[in-house]
C-alpha cells in the first residue's frame, strides 16, 4: 500500500471537512435526510464488498443481516429495556453467528450458487419473521420513544447527530476494509477469488477466511440495521427483509466498483440521491417508473460499464500515465 | 387421512409439473451460457398478461394463446440476449449476476405502469372445472397444464437428442471451446437457447393464466422456486430440472398441509440449502 501524496492527504482532508460541517450549513431535512441514506448504504456496500467484492461471494441475502440487527436491538429495547447501543452489539455478534451458520453449508458454493443460496437464505429469514408472533409478525415493531440523547441513540428535534453517527459508522467501516484488504486477510480472499484450487493448493483454509469474511460482513450490516431502526423508529418485514434491500448493496458496490475501497462510497453517493429523487418526483404515484429507471441503469452499467466508476477512472489514470 | 394425502400428493404433483416446464427452460439459459436470468420469471408474467390481453379484448381462449405466447416469448428472449446478456459474456462474473436482476425490474416495473399492480383473473376459460374421483378432486385446467408441460418438456428432450441444432446446443453445453472449434456457432447457440428457454416459459404462462391469479409481481414467487429447482436438479440438466420441480411442488404442498401454509416457500429453499450443502452439484449434476 502506498502512502498517499501531500494532493491527496489535502483532498481527503476536505472532503472529511466538507462532510462534517454540511449539516451545519445545508438547512432543510431532505438533504439530510439523503446523505443519511447515502452513508447507511454506503457502509452496507463496503460491508457487502468485503464478501462479494474480495471473495467472490455474491451475497444476495445481506437484508437478513440488516433485519436481524433491526429487530435485535429494538426487541431487546422493547422487552428488556437494554441500551440501543448494547443492543448494536448484541444484534452485530448474532448476524455474525448467523452468517457463519449459513456460511458454512455454503462454503463450497460459487457464484450463482452462492447468490442463489442466499436469496434462499433471507427469504427464509424474511417469511420466518413476517409469522413470528413474538415480533409482531407483519405488523411490524414501533420503537417506544425515549429522551434525545446519544446514550438513548435517538433524536427528535433534529437529524444531525443521526448524520454524525452513520458518518462515523462509515468510516469505521471503510477502516475495517481497508485493514483488511491491506493485511493477511485479503491477499488471501483474493486468492482465493482469482482460483479456488490454487489458493487451496497454496495452503489457504478457504472455508476459514471465507466465514471470517462473512462474518464480519454480517456484523457491520447488523448495525447498519440497528442504526435504520433507531433512525426510521419503525421496523417490518416488508422494511427491513426483503429481496429488494440487498439488491440495492450489491448495485452500491458495482456501481461505485466492486473489489475497492472506496468504490461502494462512490456508488452510493451516485445511486441513493437518484433513487431518493425519482422516487419522490415520479415513484408518488406508485406508476413504476422510478423502479423502472432503476432497472435500465442496473443493465446499462453491467453491460457497458462492469468495472463501476472507480474501475473506470482509475482505467483511466493508468491510462495517462 | 391417506385419501387427504393421495388429494394433498396430486395436487403437488400438478403444480411440480407447472415448476418443470418453467425450470427447464432456465436450466438450458444457465447450462448453455452460464447466466443465471433473474428475469426468467418475469417473462412468465409477460406469458400470463399476453394470454390474458387476448382472452380480455379478442376473446381469445388462453389455450389458443399457448403457440402466440411461445413466439412472442421467443421474440423477446432473442432481444433481451441480443441487447443485453450477450454484451455481459466476457464481462465481470458479478456483471453477468446482476445484469437480469436490471431486465428482471425493468419488465415487472413496466408491467405496473403499463397495466397497474391488480389483481387479475381469466374469468371464464373453455377449460374449467374439477373431476371428482371420489376423495380426489381433480382441477381439470390445473390437470391439462400439467399434461402439457410433460409433453413440452418431453418435446425440448426429443428436440435436443435428435436435431442437428439441438445437438448444437448439448455440445456448447458441454464444452464451448471445443463446441466452437468443431464449427459450432457458439454466439447463434446462446441467442437460440435464451429465446427457447423464454419460449417455454411463455408457454408456461399461458397454461398458468387458465387458473392463476395474473398481476405484474407474480414472478417474485415463482422466480426464486425455479432458482432452487435448477440448482436442486443440477447445473443445466434438463432431466434434473424435470425430476426437482415434481419433487419441489410435492414437498411444498405436503410441508403447507403438514406444517404451516405460511411456510411452504420456507420449507422449499430449507431444502434447497440442505441439497446443496450435501451436493453442491444438484441432484443430477456433474
Amino acid at each position: 500500500m502506498k502512502k498517499p501524496t501531500v494532493l491527496q492527504a489535502v483532498f481527503y482532508a476536505a472532503l472529511l471537512a466538507a462532510l462534517l460541517a454540511f449539516p451545519l450549513v445545508v438547512k432543510g431535512t431532505f438533504p439530510t435526510h439523503v446523505m443519511i441514506m447515502v452513508f447507511l448504504f454506503a457502509m452496507m456496500g463496503v460491508a457487502w464488498n468485503i464478501l462479494g467484492g474480495y471473495a467472490a461471494m455474491f451475497s444476495f441475502g445481506q437484508a437478513a443481516f440488516f433485519g436481524i440487527g433491526a429487530y435485535t436491538s429494538t426487541i431487546l429495547l422493547m422487552n428488556y429495556n437494554v441500551n440501543p447501543w448494547i443492543g448494536l452489539v448484541a444484534g452485530g455478534v448474532l448476524a455474525a453467528l448467523m452468517g457463519a451458520a449459513i456460511g458454512i453449508p455454503c462454503s463450497n458454493l460459487r457464484g450463482h450458487y452462492f447468490a442463489i443460496a442466499s436469496i434462499a437464505f433471507a427469504e427464509i429469514v424474511r417469511i420466518h419473521f413476517n409469522n413470528w408472533k413474538f415480533v409482531a409478525a407483519a405488523e411490524g415493531l414501533s420503537l417506544p420513544l425515549l429522551p434525545d440523547s446519544l446514550k438513548n441513540f435517538m433524536f427528535h428535534s433534529s437529524k444531525a447527530p443521526y448524520y454524525y453517527i452513520i458518518l462515523v459508522f462509515l468510516l469505521l467501516s471503510v477502516l475495517i476494509c481497508w485493514y483488511i484488504s491491506t493485511n493477511r486477510m485479503g491477499f488471501y480472499l483474493r486468492a482465493i477469488k482469482e482460483s479456488h484450487e490454487l489458493a487451496k493448493g497454496m495452503g489457504i483454509s478457504f472455508v476459514r477466511y471465507r466465514l471470517y469474511a462473512i462474518m464480519i460482513s454480517a456484523f457491520l450490516t447488523a448495525m447498519a440495521g440497528t442504526f435504520y431502526a433507531q433512525y426510521i423508529l419503525y421496523i417490518d418485514p416488508e422494511s427491513v427483509l426483503i429481496l429488494p434491500i440487498s439488491v440495492q448493496v450489491v448495485l452500491v458496490a458495482m456501481l461505485g466498483g466492486a473489489g475497492t475501497i472506496i468504490g461502494p462510497v462512490i456508488g452510493a453517493a451516485i445511486l441513493l440521491p437518484l433513487s431518493e429523487i425519482t422516487r419522490v418526483w415520479l415513484g408518488y404515484k406508485g406508476t413504476g417508473v422510478d423502479m423502472m429507471i432503476y432497472g435500465a441503469l442496473i443493465m446499462v452499467i453491467s453491460a457497458y460499464q462492469p468495472q463501476g466508476v472507480w474501475g473506470y477512472l482509475t482505467s483511466i489514470r493508468r491510462r495517462a500515465k | 387421512m391417506s385419501e387427504q394425502l393421495l388429494a394433498q400428493l396430486i395436487n403437488g404433483l400438478l403444480i411440480g409439473c407447472m415448476y418443470s416446464l418453467i425450470a427447464v427452460g432456465l436450466t438450458m439459459i444457465w447450462g448453455v451460457m452460464n447466466i443465471v436470468n433473474f428475469a426468467h420469471a418475469d417473462f412468465l408474467m409477460i406469458g400470463m398478461f399476453t394470454s390474458f390481453w387476448l382472452y380480455t379484448l379478442y376473446g381469445v381462449d388462453p389455450l389458443l394463446s399457448i403457440p402466440v405466447c411461445g413466439v412472442l416469448l421467443f421474440l423477446l428472449g432473442w432481444i433481451i440476449y441480443k441487447f443485453v446478456v450477450s454484451k455481459v459474456m466476457t464481462g465481470p462474473a458479478l456483471a453477468q449476476v446482476v445484469v437480469t436482476f436490471g431486465v428482471s425490474i425493468f419488465i415487472a416495473n413496466a408491467a405496473v405502469f403499463l397495466w397497474s399492480p391488480d389483481f387479475r383473473m381469466i374469468e371464464k376459460p373453455l377449460l374449467q372445472g374439477s373431476w371428482i374421483m371420489g376423495p380426489v378432486r381433480l382441477s381439470i385446467p390445473k390437470a391439462v397444464a400439467s399434461i402439457g408441460s410433460i409433453a413440452i418438456t418431453l418435446a425440448l428432450f426429443l428436440f435436443l437428442r435428435k436435431t442437428k441444432t439441438g445437438k448444437a446446443i448439448l455440445a456448447v453445453e458441454m464444452n464451448r471451446s471445443s463446441a466452437l472449434l468443431m464449427g459450432i456457432n457458439t454466439e447463434r447457440v446462446n441467442a437460440l437457447s435464451f429465446a427457447i428457454g423464454s419460449s417455454l416459459v411463455g408457454i408456461a404462462g399461458a397454461f398458468l393464466s387458465m387458473y392463476y391469479y395474473i398481476y405484474p409481481q407474480v414472478g417474485g414467487t415463482f422466480g426464486l422456486l425455479s432458482f432452487c429447482i435448477v440448482a436442486l436438479g443440477g447445473f443445466g440438466s434438463i432431466e434434473g430440472a424435470f425430476i426437482a420441480g415434481i419433487l419441489i411442488g410435492i414437498v411444498q404442498t405436503l410441508g403447507g398441509y403438514y406444517f404451516d401454509p405460511a411456510y411452504k416457500y420456507a420449507i422449499v429453499f430449507a431444502l434447497y440449502l440442505v441439497t446443496v450443502w450435501i451436493r453442491p452439484q444438484g441432484l443430477m449434476g456433474w
